[in-house]
């Protein structure tokens, strides 16, 4: 747990060091804000005093950050030979994925904070729900860990920061809206199936405040599974 | 903590990098890997280091297999990798901290030992700049002292003085040498000076297998066999010297170098010297021997000798 902390501290300290933070958080909150407050069906629009627009904007914006943020943790420790640096030390390979998987949780966690105000603002306008309010967030957080496990998985197998990013969007992508747009055309067996694996359901569900065992345990699997292909990655490098 | 390296073997595609080696290094000992390039140096300081999961084979630092405790060995172990690679956008000092919390050394050591490192590597101006501003010697010296700083047993280090100027070239070697001391050290280097200066030890690896192992002494013996003299014989006919020179008893073959200056290459039988009977010779027939000197063979002709077929 230790030397998972120690990693975990250097990566978000590199978020901020580079800039990265200040600017994912700076957009985050301005297209979150614009899009929650001032334009398109934003809250004054449905008149109704719930975070829904923040939350839809909020799934869309962290399905383009997310990989932005990823695309380097591995990618360029592969490029400039660090990782043997940092694999040579007493971690295992799985300290150091968590650790990079947690610092960006950390971030996106940051910047969730950020909008609490609207939570707060919101409140004070109407009847919020709360549960599904909380629940909503807890939604962008399940959703923000399995965009990062997909992330660390793409950046990983290669030493390209671009192909990085790239490939977590493709593999984010089918989760977002190609799986669902599929079960829409699909019909039967396969289109149950591809609507299970379709995030944006599953989301939803969530940020309802529907709290389903299905949900979460599908949440699991992808950050379960992107991880445990990350660490088969890393081993197949040293091989 | 004594390496032992037990028939190690790592193939890459067809090609075997490194191809049956076995070797030992006791503390206290500098070991000089040689070789050309993608001789399979730099493989078995990975695989020394528990970085690379050799095909066959086992490396054991002190009681501990990289197999079976590799944890264990990584505690122990401070490694310099090739090209020296580090995290270009931390401080010095954020970076060493970062390296020994990483290897255990408990938050109230902590400052001491950077403190420690800044001093022994040199880097007092430079310890607030980031990486990226350092000149490469200084990176270099980043380099060492990341992987001196959590006081390891056996430090492996991949071409440490690459991209040094000779001054801090002679500063690291003797860094490398005082460390050694106590240490168990394996470096490696194709620069044959260097690993002359600083190794107990030298170790010529090529296309993966070992092919000379000893000091620069004994590797120069064994080598060499046969004692080559080189003279200079004044107030004589070049001919006369050259019939009288072949006439010794110990003598096996003479060489006129040049004409002009009566200097020649004699060459001894094995096992015997003919350095006396030179000197006896030039007394009896009052000739003037202006220079003699044992022509050594030289570390460049050996590597050469066993790495080029």
């Amino acid at each position: 747990m230790r030397q998972i902390w120690i990693i975990s501290k250097r990566e978000l300290q590199s978020f901020f060091d580079s800039l990265t933070a200040y600017i994912m958080l700076i957009a985050f909150l301005g297209f979150s804000g614009l899009f929650t407050w001032l334009y398109g069906s934003d809250i004054f629009f449905v008149k109704q005093a719930s975070l829904q627009a923040f939350f839809g904007v909020s799934y869309w914006t962290l399905f383009f950050f997310i990989p932005a943020l990823t695309m380097r943790q591995f990618a360029e420790e592969n490029k400039t030979g660090t990782i043997e640096l940092l694999l040579t030390r007493p971690v295992s390979d799985w300290q150091v994925i968590f650790g990079k998987f947690l610092a960006t949780l950390m971030l996106i966690g940051i910047a969730l904070a950020f909008t609490l105000p609207y939570y707060y603002t919101v409140a004070r306008l109407g009847n919020i729900d709360h549960g599904a309010t909380i629940m909503g967030y807890v939604g962008l957080l399940f959703l923000s860990a399995t965009y990062i496990s997909i992330g660390l998985f793409a950046s990983s197998i290669s030493n390209n920061q671009i192909v990085g990013f790239l490939l977590a969007l493709a593999i984010s992508i089918l989760f977002h809206f190609v799986f669902g747009f599929l079960a829409n055309a699909a019909g039967g067996f396969i289109s149950e199936l591809l609507y299970y694996l379709s995030l944006s359901a599953h989301f939803e569900s969530i940020s309802r405040g529907v709290v389903d065992s299905k949900d979460i345990i599908y949440f699991l699997s992808i950050i379960f599974i992107s991880l445990v292909a990350t660490e088969a990655v890393l081993k197949k490098n040293r091989i | 903590m004594d390496i032992v390296v037990e028939n190690l073997t790592k193939i890459y595609g067809t090609q075997r990098a490194v191809n049956n080696i076995s070797f030992k290094v006791k503390t206290g000992e500098v070991l000089g890997f040689l070789g050309p390039n993608g001789a399979g140096k730099t493989t078995t300081m990975k695989a020394i280091t528990t970085y690379l999961v050799p095909n066959d084979g086992d490396v054991k630092v002190g009681e501990f297999s990289i197999h079976k405790q590799p944890e264990e060995i990584k505690k122990r172990i401070g490694y310099l990798p090739e090209n020296n690679p580090l995290y270009q956008d931390m401080p010095v000092i954020d970076y060493l901290k970062f390296v020994g919390r990483l290897q255990g050394i408990p938050s109230d050591k902590i400052r001491e030992k950077i403190k420690e490192m800044i001093v022994v590597c040199g880097l007092e101006g430079e310890k607030h700049k980031k990486i990226s501003e350092l000149s490469k010697g200084y990176k270099q010296r980043v380099g060492l002292a990341q992987a001196l700083i959590h006081d390891p047993d056996v430090l492996i280090l991949d071409e440490p003085t690459s991209g040094l100027d000779p001054n801090q070239i002679v500063e690291i070697r003797e860094l490398i040498k005082k460390i050694g001391r106590e240490k168990t050290v394996i470096l490696s280097s194709h620069i044959l000076a260097e690993v002359e200066a600083t190794c107990d030890r030298i170790m010529i690896i090529n296309k993966g297998k070992i092919v000379a192992d000893g000091t620069a002494e004994e590797l120069r013996k064994h080598a060499q066999g046969k004692e080559i003299l080189r003279a200079t014989i004044e107030d004589a006919d070049v001919d006369t010297i050259y019939s009288e020179l072949k006439n010794l008893g110990n003598v096996e073959m003479v060489d006129i170098v040049n004409k002009n200056h009566n200097v020649f290459e004699i060459q001894s039988k094995q096992n015997t010297s003919s350095r006396r009977d030179i000197f006896r010779l030039c007394v009896k027939n009052n000739w003037v021997l202006t220079e003699l000197m044992p022509l050594e063979t030289k570390l460049e002709d050996i590597f050469r000798e066993l790495t080029i077929n």
